[in-house]
């Protein structure tokens, strides 16, 4: 079976314990989400799992990799140049902002191919095929015309699918998405969160979702784990940790969230048959100043 | 709310003392200022005194030898340092205001002052710096003080650039613009919120400045332009040193003071540098847990 | 004493000149009357931000007239802000860049105090309405996380007295649960010192929460303005619908919005 089975995982940077022992299963075909604040430690899980830890890093534990042609008793005793091979090619990961983990000056096509040909030693003609199939596959439009054009040409969300589509270019068998949609405007996040879901169907993806928005969550994530302090306090499939959080913590974050779902939509965009669709004229303001006092949540003490 | 946010240093640049060019640039530099200091109390020969045999080897009594007029070179050697450290020292301090005022005018208002100071300060590039500072020495005549005018008057540039670019970029930080809001006016607005943000990388540009500063000032004092004999100056030392090609021991140590202080300054001016990188600058992430 | 009412007629603000110049505010009215809480929705690149600078004298306006208390708000250029636009303050987005770093929490919040047309309160009382202990006053920004700053940032305009509070994406660079906590702080700050809130964000969600009015802004116009709850449950608007389905649900379902 495809994965990754992390136990145990500690890093320490000088004095500070930023891993506590964090132990994860990830599955091919699933999506487990990383939930959690900044500085719970999710983004680093992510880094190591890649072996991109920061220098200096003191990292113990085991992390098991498994695809379909072998089986890696521990990467973290791997050597930097046997895990340079494995990186990129079998765990891909994913930035947060696109606009930053592209190169300005060079071409899309130039990115997606030179990869591709570094780690599978593919002609260019094979590489330029393949860099037109796999933006197909992310669905950017006009994949052809698409490889000519330069990064600050594209929006973000249609950079995001490139960063995607550079990502699996090498058939990866882990995807590590930190933050994936957090730098987008969240009319475009839904497009990225379908393609994610995609991939895991179609190429039994272990995707690693990190995120801190459990909207983003509960709509892809199979499973969650909450993270605090470095270690992973509750773990389960969706509907069991958003819907009967076990931990104080997992209750507080739920609770932090605005009221949603919006009382007069549903989730079909624009389909609500108005009869006016004129803008409300006039910015007068009803008199009654204030509507809602009982619903903030001061829960959580987290922290601010 | 209450919980501390944890600093998390990236392991930086090594310790201090774990740096060898670090210690070697400490030890050169100290060295020279605790001579300047103490050299009057030391028992040594009184350096413009022409009391002994000219031109002898080093020896046992002289272990630099002496000159052509009969002075000893190692007490003139180590009260040379009296002769070029304040006057280098003083010179980039002059420079480093002037270049700062300058250029921090100049990047915070743009336009067309922007304009007229940096293509001034163009002007000044636009010349050898060695040569253009003859020219101002000359123009001014010999003497140590009028050496430092003219070094000020032609190193200010290199200050104003490096600053007016600093400034253009902080003047556009939030915290300016809040300051800004909050009634601050330029004048204010420049020493509360600018200047103290881009003081370090001034600072870096001042330590490596001094040693070239001084190589410019003894260069100065060898071509004749900068102190006046029979005074005690590295610069014309060597100067008078070339002359005697033979007695190699007239130009080789105080060459060696200048190339010992020079390094010194460069080396601890590359740590300071290495230190205030904005790459470890930005080393210390906030991790609120 | 009740704030000045600032007033918004057609601004309309370009970058770049000619025919590459890009319209990033295209006529936008608004008016924020005392005591009230405005809250302005868009994506990015919609010109909300830049809607914030102008009424801040930072960015020049190519057409229309913002006028704070029936006077117009000249840009800033080098000069002195005057004083009668000192009662417009504005909290920022990046917690981690609005405060300077060389300077100590009070020192900062003292600035606020200095300019203030009205009485306020001490330093000490200006953090702890922003449930910050007094001693925050003698530390460094560094030594804070990014919620404790955007309070200390928050304190820092209210230093001031403002008559009208605006805050530029002040709660996107902070963590989830935070950000329901630091706008209805920033609201109620706001109501208890008599001024307006002008608050700017992506998140409808939270703007919701807060706002009694809610304009949402599209490629430099406002395509939807109204009350807060007939916003929400019944936006007229196409692209404000869209907005709304967008929002990912902590539901646990499993759906993809929109």
């Amino acid at each position: 079976m495809t994965g990754l089975v992390i136990s145990d995982l500690r890093l320490r940077i000088g004095q500070a314990d930023i891993l506590n022992g964090v132990s994860l299963g990830i599955l091919g075909g699933e999506i487990t989400g990383l939930a959690g604040e900044s500085g719970s430690g999710k983004t680093m899980t992510g880094l190591v799992l890649c072996g991109l830890q920061p220098a200096g890093a003191v990292v113990t534990g085991r992390v098991e990799f498994t695809d379909s042609d072998r089986s890696i008793p521990n990467l973290l005793a791997l050597q930097p140049r046997e895990f340079n091979r494995l990186r990129g090619r079998r765990i891909a990961m994913v930035a947060q902002d696109p606009v930053a983990s592209l190169h300005p000056m060079l071409t899309i096509g130039t990115q997606l191919t030179d990869h591709v040909r570094h780690h599978l030693r593919l002609s260019k003609q094979q590489a330029t095929a393949r860099a037109v199939e796999l933006l197909e596959r992310v669905q950017v439009p006009t994949p052809e015309t698409a490889l000519r054009r330069y990064p600050h040409q594209f929006s973000g969300g249609q950079l995001q699918r490139i960063a995607i589509a550079i990502a699996i270019a090498c058939e990866p068998a882990v995807l590590i998405a930190d933050e994936p949609t957090t730098a987008l405007d969240v009319t475009v996040q839904a497009g990225i969160l379908r393609l994610l879901r995609e991939l895991r169907d179609d190429l039994g993806l272990a995707i690693i979702l990190i995120s801190h928005d459990l909207g983003v969550m509960s709509a892809i994530a199979d499973t969650i784990a909450v993270m605090r302090y470095g270690t992973v306090i509750e773990q389960g499939s969706r509907q069991q940790v958003i819907q009967q959080p076990q931990t104080e913590y997992a209750r507080e974050l739920i609770a932090a969230l605005p009221q949603v779902p919006p009382p007069g939509i549903t989730t079909d965009a624009g389909g609500q048959p108005h009869p006016d669709a004129q803008p409300h004229p006039d910015a007068q303001p009803h008199p009654g100043v204030q509507p809602h006092p009982g619903n903030h949540p001061h829960s959580t003490r987290t922290g601010a | 709310m209450t919980a501390p946010a944890t600093l998390i240093r990236r392991p930086r640049i090594a310790p201090v003392w774990r740096r060898p060019l670090a210690i070697v640039g400490i030890l050169f530099v100290s060295f020279w200022f605790i001579t300047m200091i103490i050299v009057p109390f030391l028992p040594l020969a009184d350096p413009l005194a022409q009391d002994f045999t000219p031109l002898s080897p080093p020896s046992g009594t002289h272990p630099f030898g002496t000159d052509i007029l009969g002075r000893d070179v190692l007490s003139r050697t180590l009260f040379g340092s009296r002769a070029t450290l304040p006057f280098a020292i003083l010179l980039v301090i002059i420079s480093l205001i002037l270049g700062s005022l300058v250029g921090a005018i100049a990047g915070y208002f743009g336009g067309v002052i922007d304009e007229i100071i940096m293509r001034i300060a163009d002007l000044v590039f636009a010349f050898p710096t060695i040569v253009l500072a003859m020219v101002v020495a000359a123009a001014l005549g010999p003497g140590i003080t009028n050496a430092v005018i003219a070094l000020a008057l032609i190193s200010w540039p290199n200050y104003a650039r490096v600053i007016r670019s600093l400034v253009l970029s902080a003047r556009n930080q939030e915290y300016v613009v809040a300051g800004r809001l909050l009634g601050a006016g330029p004048l204010s607005s420049l020493r509360r919120d600018i200047l103290p943000n881009v003081a370090s990388p001034m600072l870096v540009l001042a330590m490596l400045d001094l040693g070239s500063q001084i190589l410019l000032l003894s260069g100065l004092s060898f071509l004749g332009l900068g102190a006046v004999p029979p005074a005690a100056e590295w610069g014309s030392m060597v100067g008078d040193g070339v002359q005697q090609f033979s007695n190699w021991w007239l130009a080789a140590f105080p060459g060696l003071a200048i190339l010992t202080v020079v390094v010194g300054f460069n080396f601890i001016g590359d740590t300071l540098r290495d230190s205030l990188d904005p790459r470890s600058a930005n080393a210390v992430t906030q991790v609120n847990a | 004493m009740m704030g000045a009412i600032l007033q918004l007629d057609g601004v309309t603000v370009r970058y770049g000149r000619g025919a590459s110049a890009v319209t990033a505010v295209a006529g936008v009215d608004l008016e924020l009357p005392p005591g009230q809480i405005v809250g302005l929705v868009g994506e990015s690149g919609c010109g909300k931000s830049t809607l914030a600078r102008a009424i801040c004298g930072l960015q020049p306006l190519a057409g229309g007239r913002i006028t704070l208390a029936g006077e117009p708000i000249p840009p800033l250029g080098h000069r002195r802000r005057p004083a009668r636009l000192l009662r417009i303050q504005m909290v920022f987005q990046n917690p981690y860049a609005s405060l300077n770093p060389r300077r100590r929490v009070g020192d900062q919040i003292e600035d606020g105090r200095r300019v203030a047309t009205r009485p306020v309160g001490s330093v000490s009382d200006l953090l702890t309405e922003v449930e910050m202990d007094a001693s925050a006053a003698d530390r460094f920004p560094h030594e804070f996380s990014g919620g404790q700053r955007q309070r200390i940032a928050i304190a820092r305009a209210m230093a001031a007295a403002p008559d009208i509070l605006i805050g530029d994406e002040p709660i996107a660079s902070l963590d989830a649960s935070l950000q329901s906590r630091i706008a209805s702080l920033m609201r109620d700050v706001a109501l208890r010192n008599d001024a307006s809130l002008l608050f700017i964000s992506h998140d409808l969600a939270v703007v919701r929460e807060i706002a009694d009015t809610i304009l949402v802004m599209h490629t430099g116009h406002i395509v939807e303005r109204g009350p807060a709850e007939r916003v929400w449950a019944a936006p007229q608007d196409p692209y404000t619908r869209r907005l709304l389905a967008a929002i990912p649900i902590a539901d646990g379902l499993g759906r993809i919005p929109g």
